[in-house]
Order: C-alpha cells, then sequence, then structure tokens
C-alpha cells in the first residue's frame, strides 16, 4: 500500500497536467503506442500522457459501486459523479470510456438508474461490463442485461474497433464455480471462449489486442477469488498477438503484471478501497481516515500512439 | 395446506422477530421450527446446519459487503442481501442442500435436513 501511494504522489508531482485531474479513485488513462500498453510510473514514463497527434487515448473507470454508502464511502454516487466531473474536466477528452463493471452495488433499479444519469454527463461512448455486483439480482442478471445487452453476444460479451486496436470485452461474472470443492474462482465459460475463438481468428497478429473483464484475468489472490479458472484458454488465444493488454477491476487496487506479450493491469475503484491480498480476514471494504479516500480511489487514461512506444497507462487518483 | 403454512409461518416469524417472508416450501410441511445462519466477515455462521424438515432457516447479513445465498442447482435463492437483510427458506424434503454465495462464490455454507434429528451444527 505505501508503494501505491508513492506511486500515485510520484505521478502528481511529476505532471502539471495530472494536478487538475487528480481525485480519489478515479480512473486510468490509457495511451496505447506502438501496441504495448504500459502503466506511468511502474512500467512506463509519464511523457505518455501528453496528447498524441496520431494515436488516441481512452479512460478506464470502474467499481463505481452505486448505491454502497457504508462508512467506507457513505456517498458512492458522490464519488462517481466527481470522477465523471474530472473526466470532463480533461484537456484532452479521450476518445472514449470504459467501464469495467460493478457499476451498482446491489443491482437495484434506482442504483442503474442513478448511475445512468451520471454517466449521461459524459460526452463520449461509454463500453460497460458487468461486475459480479451488477448481477446479484434474484434473476441473475436480468437487470443489466435489459439496460446493456442490446447488440451484444451471449451473456453481453462484444468486441470493437478503435483506431487500428482491437478491444474484446469479456464476462466472467456469470459462471462462478462454487467453492465446494474448488477455489470458487470466476469462469469465462465454453460459450464466449468459442465466441472469442471466432472473434479474433481473422485478425492480423499485428493488430494490438485490449480484452476487458471485471475479474482479473490472472489469479492474483486465490483465497478472496481473486482469478478466473478458464482464463488460460483465452489468453491462449492471443498467443500470436504481438501486443495483449488486459484490462480489469474487482479488486479496488492497482496490481499489475506481464507476461510475454500480454501485460496485465486492475483498476482502482471509484467508491472505495479494497485491502491487498491477504492482508486483511476477508476482501470487504477498507476504511481509511476520510482524508485520505481521495488518494486511493482513481481512474485511468491509456494513450495510444501508432507505431511508436508501447501503450502509456496513467493512473489518476481522485485526491484534490 | 399454503394457508396453513402460511399461518404457521407467520405466528413463528412473530416470535422469531424474522420479518422477511419466507419463500414457497420446497416439498410437503412439517412441524415448524426456525433457526438461523448469520452472515459475518464473508462466512456463514454455522457453515453447517443440521435441522428437522418443516424448518425455516433464515439468513441474516450482519457483513458490510452485501451476499447472497445460492443453492447449487438452483432450488433456492436470494437477491443480493446488504447490511441487515434476511432471507429465508423452508425445508421440508430431506437432503443435503449446499448454497453459495453468487458474489464471493468461494464462500459456502450446507443445510442438512435429517428426519427426526436434531437441531445441531458445526
Amino acid at each position: 500500500m505505501a508503494e501505491r501511494e508513492l506511486l500515485a504522489g510520484a505521478m502528481i508531482n511529476r505532471r502539471g497536467l495530472l494536478k487538475c485531474m487528480t481525485w480519489a479513485g478515479t480512473g486510468v488513462l490509457w495511451t496505447v503506442s506502438g501496441g504495448v500498453p504500459r502503466t506511468l510510473g511502474l512500467l512506463g514514463e509519464a511523457d505518455a500522457a501528453e496528447p498524441q497527434a496520431s494515436g488516441f487515448t481512452f479512460l478506464q473507470i470502474s467499481d463505481s459501486h452505486v448505491g454502497f454508502d457504508k462508512p467506507a464511502n457513505p456517498n458512492a454516487l458522490g464519488t462517481f459523479q466527481e470522477a465523471i466531473a474530472k473526466v470532463n474536466a480533461m484537456p484532452t477528452p479521450p476518445a472514449f470510456i470504459i467501464h469495467t463493471g460493478d457499476i451498482t452495488h446491489l443491482s437495484k433499479d434506482k442504483e442503474f438508474d442513478d448511475a445512468d444519469q451520471a454517466m449521461k454527463a459524459l460526452k463520449q461512448k461509454v463500453y460497460v461490463i458487468p461486475g459480479e455486483h451488477d448481477v446479484a439480482d434474484a434473476d441473475n442478471g436480468k437487470a443489466y442485461l435489459d439496460r446493456y445487452g442490446k447488440g451484444t453476444k451471449g451473456k453481453g460479451w462484444y468486441s470493437f474497433d478503435h483506431g487500428g486496436v482491437h478491444f474484446v470485452a469479456l464476462i466472467n461474472v456469470f459462471n462462478f464455480e462454487p467453492g465446494f470443492k474448488s477455489a470458487g474462482l470466476a469462469k469465462l465459460g465454453d460459450d464466449q471462449l468459442e465466441w472469442m475463438e471466432k472473434d479474433v481468428k481473422g485478425l492480423s497478429a499485428s493488430t494490438p489486442i485490449v480484452v476487458l473483464a471485471h475479474l482479473p484475468l490472472w489469479t492474483i489472490y486465490q483465497e478472496w477469488g481473486w482469478g478466473t479458472e478458464d482464463a488460460p484458454r483465452a489468453l491462449g488465444y492471443l498467443k500470436r498477438f504481438g501486443s495483449v493488454t488486459v484490462l480489469n477491476g474487482h479488486i479496488h487496487q492497482i496490481q499489475q503484471k506481464v507476461e510475454g506479450n500480454v501485460s496485465f493491469h486492475t483498476a482502482r475503484s471509484t467508491a472505495f478501497p479494497q485491502p491487498a491480498p491477504g492482508s486483511a480476514p476477508a476482501p470487504g471494504p477498507m476504511k481509511v481516515p476520510a482524508e485520505q479516500l481521495h488518494s486511493i480511489l482513481g481512474v485511468r487514461t491509456v494513450n495510444y500512439v501508432r507505431g511508436k512506444s508501447p501503450l502509456a497507462i496513467i493512473e489518476t487518483p481522485l485526491s484534490a | 395446506m399454503v394457508p396453513k403454512t402460511m399461518l404457521l409461518l407467520g405466528t413463528l416469524g412473530a416470535v422469531a422477530l424474522f420479518a422477511a417472508a419466507p419463500r414457497a416450501p420446497l416439498a410437503g410441511a412439517g412441524a415448524q421450527i426456525a433457526t438461523a445462519v448469520q452472515i459475518d466477515n464473508f462466512h456463514y455462521s454455522p457453515p453447517m446446519l443440521v435441522v428437522s424438515p418443516g424448518t425455516t432457516v433464515t439468513w441474516k447479513n450482519d457483513d458490510d459487503s452485501p451476499h447472497s445465498v445460492r443453492e447449487k442447482d438452483g432450488k433456492f435463492k436470494s437477491a443480493a442481501l446488504d447490511t441487515d437483510d434476511t432471507f429465508s427458506q423452508i425445508f421440508t424434503s430431506p437432503g443435503e442442500y449446499e448454497y453459495f454465495c453468487s458474489i464471493h462464490p468461494y464462500m459456502t455454507g450446507k443445510i442438512v435436513v435429517r428426519p427426526e434429528g436434531k437441531i445441531s451444527s458445526n
């Protein structure tokens, strides 16, 4: 945790640009350049935050948990709106927004309504995938799919292209393996994996791939179910590609890993932090002093620059 | 049978101070007994509960995270339970009912319904 806080602080000091974007638990700005994504401060250089004439940026928001009102953050809708206002104040607006799940806390209509209303303030298209909190209604996700499922495949998965980058939005919150005899990890399921294999089949190996999924596609901490059992099969379909970036949410903190051609990243929440793996008895909301909350929430921007250096990823805390 | 069940459950609910209305019985009907499973710190407590046929089990979420109760084959399931929410299910047929939390699937529990069995847990 100390390292992460240090990292956030270093980034804020490094670039005046970020000063006007500081907030607790916001989002992640991504730069894609030359097809290899990376996170500023951990893997890359802050310069990637510069607007790039030949590329584009997109922004990741995650785990807004609209409806959450417990002591860890009595107003999750408020911090979500705050994050959105920060996005709208960015000097170089991202091309589009991705929300990597747990839009709501309890899958209630009112929560989805409030979240939709908040996201209407965004000028860009918002691509969403559900977290397990979005499909926790007694009808197994009907509330989410009625709202966001139009034009998607299977139980809400889809893909799209932007600026030469192929995005695959996967859903790993419908096929959990209950933890009776296994670890209780997430699953993508055969139907979705078969679709994905076909979806990427015709693409040239030089196409940069960005994969979105709510739960991490690598096992971060099995005891808390922070992983996806059949993710290796999905990653197998992507082996031939030169650049694969996996963007996840769920764990409300930044974790990153590079394995061969694949880089994995988890994002902060806009609502509340969660403990580092194994550092608490359970992965529940972590209460921090009120004045610290905004430094732990955040958004992420990604910058894509064609034919240059890798994807640059900038984490931006919500703190003022 | 349904009105009788409802009446019995209503009386029982008042005594046990359970506000949530039990779902429909899985099958048949028997002596009405109520007991509780607490959800706290990402655990069902007790993780295994042995009850007699006709028992209404009520889960109460005492955690600050939401949880749910879903039988592995879908025989019964709750919506997401926020802090202090409850969910009740009457068990009339003997058998073993394994359930998990659909939000945190590594959380599991079991209800064992045993004829003539005394209520116990471990």
